[in-house]
């Protein structure tokens, strides 16, 4: 604990016991912060440990079900957007809330547009805002429209909105998520001006580096508890790791009873080969790059890392879902460059998706519908579904992979998230496949259906087939692989054998600490 | 069909994704036909209160709605008749929209369809046999009609943009175009038509029964029967139904499950257009014998109404189009006590009531909205790509 805590004057932000529940879910849990006056403050923690939402109780976005806060030592406890704004606490989003067909200037302005009579003064506005852009050293073109922005520069105008309304305290939610490394650095430069001129800055991210560079004080947080909070100077990367992942990794699962020879063996075919891989994001920004590997019948590769690291992306290159901008992608003997989603299916390729919401399930379709997507071309005749054989396939599948309640006509939707998930599992392991693409297969599955689908992992893997297994939850990464690879900023980082791996080492590399 | 969810839950945000799809997965029969019911029934009330306005009693005027509709042979073949159009018209809204697509083009596409079977008919030697000429005339309409919708499905599926906007457009395109041809090139001097056809006329029903004669309903009312019949067989029980409703359900899930979506899509505008033509063989080849401008009067429209209230079941279609066909010819029927926008006013009433009560119809509409909406910001983002490409 710092010396600032005791005296509350000092504090800009002061957070204590904060609850926050979504239903039955838990954001954050008792959590508290401090936050002095004129510092550069970082909150760091794993996705889901309730950074965001903290700070959205700050902002005035969410009502906080338990707790207090001061700003400034005024009790603020439950005030509303407005109200923090007005006491000057700006927020900047993840996600930019912009008017693309507007102006910099107008953005800026908006909902505070100086005016001239009854009109907007444009003259002023754009006067106003290249000066404070000026002082801020947010360079950027006040005349120029958000759309034509890139989104370093975007970022910048949403801070520039920030300030335009007398922001004293600036919230970051991962302000660097979407920057280049140039743009990073700019950005620091600023929030060190805003530091100077007295503002107070809090810092959402989990990349280590960021947090070394930038912030003069830590706190972290896991699991909605804000867990430690300790000063920059004199900290390195691992224990702010330690810190952030530290956790009883035993007791969630059983260790893998693994086969020692198969990692080892040395095989003749490669399940699946990847190389020299890059692919684009939706952003338009690299999200695989340049990455190669292969993974061999018989063996799970495990892939860690903080999500966002390219993995969505690479899983979705090979499944054909996204097309490649550069690399090779062979299944055994068959290139899959150039094939459709269908032919790699057919050529054996499986995929569960990460987002069983999205893509995974129709969930207005009933289970036996939803059994055969992908494979709907298997259960037609001359363009009729045959019906019967569909019948036959979903009771055979939901008896295999005990799919309940088991009622084959059944909406998928009206299943709970396990048995959803055994739907997809039931798809795409309970037919020919030789390697199985698995993105998060236990993702807000009880525990029960994450034993039984870890059994079907292994299985497969007993059985010979390929398995590339991401997944957010580093024990499970860990209880199952037989090599992990650790992806960070699009390419691995590192590949160990899983023996050799602890959450403690595979944290450090996610986090981008060591290299 | 869905059945109720009977399941614990085990998640919260299962359980909020549950409950906020009760009342649709909650259907069966009685949840699909009680929200039109409850909706029949704001517009009767609304009816009442009119009709009631103009200083005539409500029982009066609706006994008249009913006797000059379902109360004689020639009002029943008015009603028959028009429904074979508006079946036609929301069988193609409904075809569309079960692959997420919202088409506002069935009004050019119903009068293209039309145009297209005239042709046809001119062109064909008199006196060619019915059962030669019929069929082919039917086949000229559904492929102009698919022409027409093919415009905005390779738009769509190729660029991405919005087929709401599109169609609305190509309407106005389609419709200047259709008059021009037949002002400047076809028509008989000092009428709006084309010259009387000579081959592949549908036969009217008052040919086989007298008590119709004088209405206009004809035997094209078979193929728009039977193309509901298809419309259901081809949505629900062949591969391509299954992947063209997993589109409009869910477009990421259905790519993923190896669909091509965009050929989905274009494909589906093509055949929404079709089925939009066919209906403009009811009037050309079946009512008048010709080709004359504005025939489609506001069918295409309506149909979007008949596709919404029959829930883009193609059952329910055929029960709103018999609706609809109701209320348009009881218009005319009590127009002598009261104005005949009467029942227009009740049609209003019955979609906003179904706009209203019915959730799928929400989404369906905020989903053509976020349709244009994606188009707009896609153009946007388009724009700060193409930057950082120039950038890097």
């Amino acid at each position: 604990m710092s010396v600032q805590t005791e005296h509350g004057d000092a504090l800009a932000i002061r957070m204590r016991g904060i609850v926050k529940t979504f239903g039955g879910v838990v954001a954050n849990r008792d959590a508290s912060l401090d936050v002095a006056r004129g510092e550069i403050h970082a909150l760091v923690g794993e996705n889901g440990a309730g950074k965001s939402t903290l700070m959205r109780v700050l902002a005035g976005l969410y009502a906080p079900d338990g707790g207090t806060m001061q700003v400034n030592g005024r009790d603020v406890t439950g005030w509303k957007t407005p109200d923090a704004i007005a006491a000057g606490v700006g927020m900047v989003h993840q996600h930019f809330m912009l008017v693309p067909t507007l102006t910099v200037a107008e953005n800026v302005v908006l909902g505070r547009e100086p005016t001239k009579g009854w009109r907007v003064d444009t003259a002023r506005a754009i006067a106003e805002v290249t000066a404070l852009s000026r002082k801020c050293g947010l360079v950027v073109d006040a005349t120029a429209k958000v759309a034509d922005l890139s989104v370093g520069e975007a970022q910048r105008v949403e801070i520039l909105k920030a300030l335009y309304r007398g922001a004293k305290v600036l919230i970051l939610d991962e302000p660097t998520a979407v920057l280049s490394p140039p743009e990073v650095q700019d950005l620091w430069t600023v929030l060190r001006t805003l530091k100077a001129d007295g503002g107070t800055v809090v810092l959402i991210t989990h990349k280590l580096d960021e947090v070394i560079a930038v912030s003069d004080t830590i706190t972290v947080m896991r699991a909605g508890l804000t867990i430690s909070r300790f000063p920059t100077a004199g900290t390195t990367p691992r224990d702010i790791a330690r810190a952030m992942v530290g956790r009883d990794v035993a007791l969630h699962l059983d260790a893998a009873p693994r086969v020692p020879a198969v990692v080892s063996a040395p095989r003749g075919p490669v399940a699946l080969s990847v190389s020299n891989l890059s692919v684009i994001s939706d952003r338009g920004t690299s999200a695989v790059d340049r990455l190669s590997f292969t993974l061999n019948p018989g063996e799970i590769l495990g892939i860690a890392g903080v999500e966002g690291n390219g993995q969505t992306e690479l899983l979705e290159a090979i499944a054909g879902l996204r097309r490649a901008k550069s690399g090779h992608v062979q299944l055994g003997p068959t290139a899959l460059d150039g094939l459709s989603v269908r032919e790699r299916a057919d050529c054996g390729l499986s995929h569960i998706p990460e987002d069983r919401h999205r893509r995974g399930l129709i969930l207005e379709y009933s289970i036996a519908d939803n059994l055969i997507l992908g494979q709907q071309h298997r259960y037609s005749r001359r363009g009729g579904l045959d019906t019967d054989r569909i019948a036959r396939h979903a009771a055979a599948q939901i008896e295999r992979f005990d799919i309940r309640p088991g009622i084959a006509s059944l909406a998928a939707r009206a299943l709970s998230g396990g048995n959803q998930q055994k739907i997809v599992i039931a798809r795409e392991m309970g037919r020919d496949f030789s390697v199985l693409l698995a993105a998060q297969p236990t993702r807000g599955v009880d525990v029960g259906a994450i034993e039984f689908i870890h059994a079907q992992l292994r299985g497969a893997r007993d059985a010979g087939k390929g398995i590339l297994l991401v997944s957010a939850d580093l024990p499970e990464v860990l209880a199952l692989s037989d090599r992990i690879a650790v992806m960070y900023g699009g390419r691995f980082v590192t590949i160990l054998p899983a023996a050799e791996c602890s959450a403690e080492l595979l944290g450090s590399f996610m986090t981008g600490a060591a290299a | 069909m869905s059945a109720k969810p009977n399941v614990e839950m085990k998640s919260t945000a299962e359980a909020r994704v549950l409950t906020r799809a009760m009342p649709r997965s909650d259907g069966g029969f009685l949840g699909g036909v009680l929200p039109p019911l409850v909706a029949l029934a704001i517009a009767a009330v609304v009816g009442d209160l009119l009709i009631l306005t103009f200083g005539e009693a409500p029982s009066t005027v609706f006994r008249l709605l009913v006797e000059g509709t379902w109360g004689n042979a020639y009002g029943i073949g008015q009603v028959l008749y028009k429904t074979t159009t508006l079946t036609c018209t929301g069988l193609a809204f409904a075809l569309a929209g079960r692959a997420g697509l919202f088409n506002v083009g069935a009004e050019g596409q119903l009068a293209a369809g039309g145009f297209g079977a005239a042709m046809m008919g001119l062109v064909l030697p008199a006196g060619t046999p019915a059962f030669l000429a019929v069929p082919v005339c039917l086949l000229a309409a559904m492929v102009v009609g698919a022409g027409v919708g093919a415009v905005p499905g390779a738009l769509r599926a190729k660029f991405g943009a919005s087929e709401v906007i599109v169609t609305i457009m190509l309407n106005f395109v389609v419709l200047a175009l259709l008059n021009w041809l037949v002002s400047a090139k076809l028509r008989v001097p000092e009428t709006l038509h084309t010259a009387l056809i000579g081959a592949g006329l549908v036969p009217r029903l008052s040919d086989s029964f007298a008590m119709f004669r004088g209405s206009a309903a004809n035997w094209t009312i078979l193929f728009a029967v039977a193309a509901a019949l298809v419309s259901w067989w081809y949505l629900f029980r062949t591969l391509s139904g299954y992947e063209l409703r997993a589109v409009g359900l869910q477009p990421d899930a259905a790519e993923y499950g190896g669909v091509r979506v965009p050929r989905v899509l274009f494909v589906t505008m093509c055949l929404s257009g079709a089925l939009a033509g066919l209906g403009g063989m009811n009037f050309v080849l079946g009512y008048k014998g010709y080709y004359e401008e504005g025939f489609a009067g506001g069918a295409g429209f309506l149909g979007i109404a008949v596709a919404l209230v029959g829930r883009s079941h193609p059952l329910g279609i055929l029960a709103a189009a018999l609706l609809f066909a109701t209320l348009s010819q009881g218009g005319l029927a009590v127009n002598a006590i009261v104005p005949k926008q009467l029942t227009d006013i009740l049609t209003a009433v019955v979609i906003l009531a179904v706009a209203t009560a019915v959730p799928e119809v929400q989404q369906q509409l905020r989903a053509a909205a976020a349709n244009v909406t994606a188009a707009f910001y896609r153009d946007a983002r388009q724009g700060v790509q193409h930057r950082e490409g120039a950038e890097s």
